[in-house]
């Protein structure tokens, strides 16, 4: 086992780099249009809703359909595999921000609309501000989420830690089915926590 | 006397209601006068205020403005030009005091020296000295100073009509007595319109140069509150007339 990281390290090593590349970008990807979906949202209940409903449909497609699916319009490899990983995600961030920015004191959002405040307003200095543990806590479930299923995406050639898992099934080779799920593991942690760490940060600036 | 708020025939009922929160209401307010709103609760007194600065729309009629129908204007500078004051408050708890109050001078993109003085001087108009609280958060006050902050906030933009749904409702009496006396004084010195929502007789007999009484949607009263004393309009005026004299009595046998 040991032996295996210390032969191959350079092999894992640019596995994990990868998935984190694929994670990264699906993140700020993902984040961009989250936030655009919210903010659209927070002007009507009724796109809020169908959207909602849209992607919680495409949440509950098996990640290995949903790239067979996409196979035929954007092809094999990375580009296709952060796409779907995009999608997944919409709905464990749009569901978790408007959940959050719906949670804040309706006396607080009474006082400032009757102060004359535009909804882009209310939104970015009270909504978002109060929310923002929610917020984040939304962050950290769509990152974990996106680390699990990347490993998956490898199945079309994305590469990262679940090719080194993938060929460890294939062959029946357990050092690396065990450092591929140990890796990704760790990785989902990792960022977790930096999350973690990044709102107790934010959190005593506050105060 | 210029008319700040009229209502022309104004009726508003909620979604599924079978009834109307606020039922043909015709009303015309004076610039300077102290209006207070009393009625049990769910006569609409809330509904009433909030069409004033258009969180709710009416369903027919209108409301009107300093002589301009406000259905008319931009929603966002209706409220701008009237200050809003409720029972829970609302502070933002993650302002200080300072930035509470400035919220809107800053919208409006008030030079900082501006808003600094002017905070300093609504925290002294309302009693409290600026130096202690300037700089604290909401939740490093009693409920009385928040209501304090609520009004000095809803006072930054000078506006010239001051709504208050029940500010004063969760407050101790002795607090409260304290505040309505305050409340006068400001009105005396800044010839504002005010209207301010209570179910306490007291109260509204207190504060109101003139008293809407309301019941289920419909204005039963709407006089100085000798005038109503004196000559009731209707039974149910009569008996919330009755109730306070009942409860003077009671207190009167034991001095
Ligand atoms: N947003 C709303 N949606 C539906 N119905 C409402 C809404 N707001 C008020 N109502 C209804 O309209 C009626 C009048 O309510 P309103 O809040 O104006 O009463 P109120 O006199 O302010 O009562 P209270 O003294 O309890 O505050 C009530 O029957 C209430 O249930
Ligand atoms: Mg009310």
């Amino acid at each position: 086992m040991i032996e295996y990281l210390t032969r191959y390290y350079d092999k894992l090593l640019t596995a994990t780099l990868e998935h984190l590349e694929i994670v990264m970008i699906t993140l700020m990807i993902s984040l961009a249009i989250a936030a655009v979906l919210t903010i659209v949202s927070s002007y009507s209940k009724v796109v809020s809703r169908v959207l909602l409903n849209l992607f919680s449909m495409i949440y509950s497609i098996p990640s290995l359909a949903l790239l067979a699916l996409l196979i035929p319009v954007t092809g094999l490899g990375k580009k296709t595999a952060i796409i779907a990983l995009v999608i997944y995600n919409q709905y464990l961030l749009l569901r978790n921000f408007l959940a959050g920015l719906e949670g804040v004191d309706p006396s607080i959002i009474e006082a400032a609309k009757g102060m004359g405040l535009t909804r882009m307003q209310m939104l970015f200095r009270v909504q978002v501000p109060l929310a923002k543990s929610a917020l984040i806590a939304g962050m950290r479930i769509a990152l974990v989420s996106t680390v699990g299923i990347a490993t998956i995406a490898s199945a079309i050639n994305a590469g990262g830690l679940g090719g080194i898992l993938f060929d460890g099934l294939r062959t029946m080779n357990i050092p690396k089915i065990v450092w591929g799920s140990i890796l990704s593991a760790l990785l989902a942690i990792l960022i977790d926590r930096l999350l973690v760490f990044v709102e107790k940060r934010s959190e005593k600036a506050d105060k | 006397m210029s008319t700040a708020i009229e209502f022309r025939n104004v009726t508003k009922t909620f979604h599924g209601a079978n009834y109307s929160a606020v039922d043909h209401v015709s009303l015309t307010i004076d610039e300077g006068e102290f209006i207070t709103i009393l009625g049990s609760s769910g006569c609409g007194k809330t509904t009433l205020l909030k069409m004033i600065n258009r969180l709710y729309e009416p369903d027919s009629g209108s409301v009107i403005l300093f002589g301009e129908d406000i259905s008319t204007v931009d929603v966002v500078k209706v409220r701008r030009r009237i200050g809003y004051v409720i029972q829970q408050i609302g502070l933002f708890p993650h302002y200080t005091v300072s930035e509470n109050i400035a919220t809107v001078p800053k919208l409006l993109k008030w030079d900082k020296a501006k808003i600094a003085a002017r905070v300093d001087e609504l925290l002294t108009l309302v009693g409290l000295d600026p130096k202690e609280f300037r700089n604290r958060y909401p939740s490093q006050l009693s409920g009385g100073q928040q209501q304090r902050i609520g009004l000095a906030r809803a006072l930054a933009v000078d506006p010239k009509i001051m709504l208050m749904d029940e500010p004063f409702g969760a407050i101790d009496s002795i607090t409260r007595e304290k505040l309505q006396d305050e409340l006068l004084n400001l009105h005396r010195n800044m010839g504002k319109t005010f209207l301010f929502v209570t179910h306490d007789i007291e109260e509204a007999f207190k504060l109101g140069d003139r008293v809407i009484i309301m019941n289920e949607g419909k204005i039963l009263q709407f006089d100085t509150p000798e005038a109503i004393i004196r000559e009731p309009a209707d039974p149910f005026v009569q008996s919330l007339v009755d109730s306070a004299k009942a409860k003077e009595a009671f207190w009167r046998a034991y001095l």
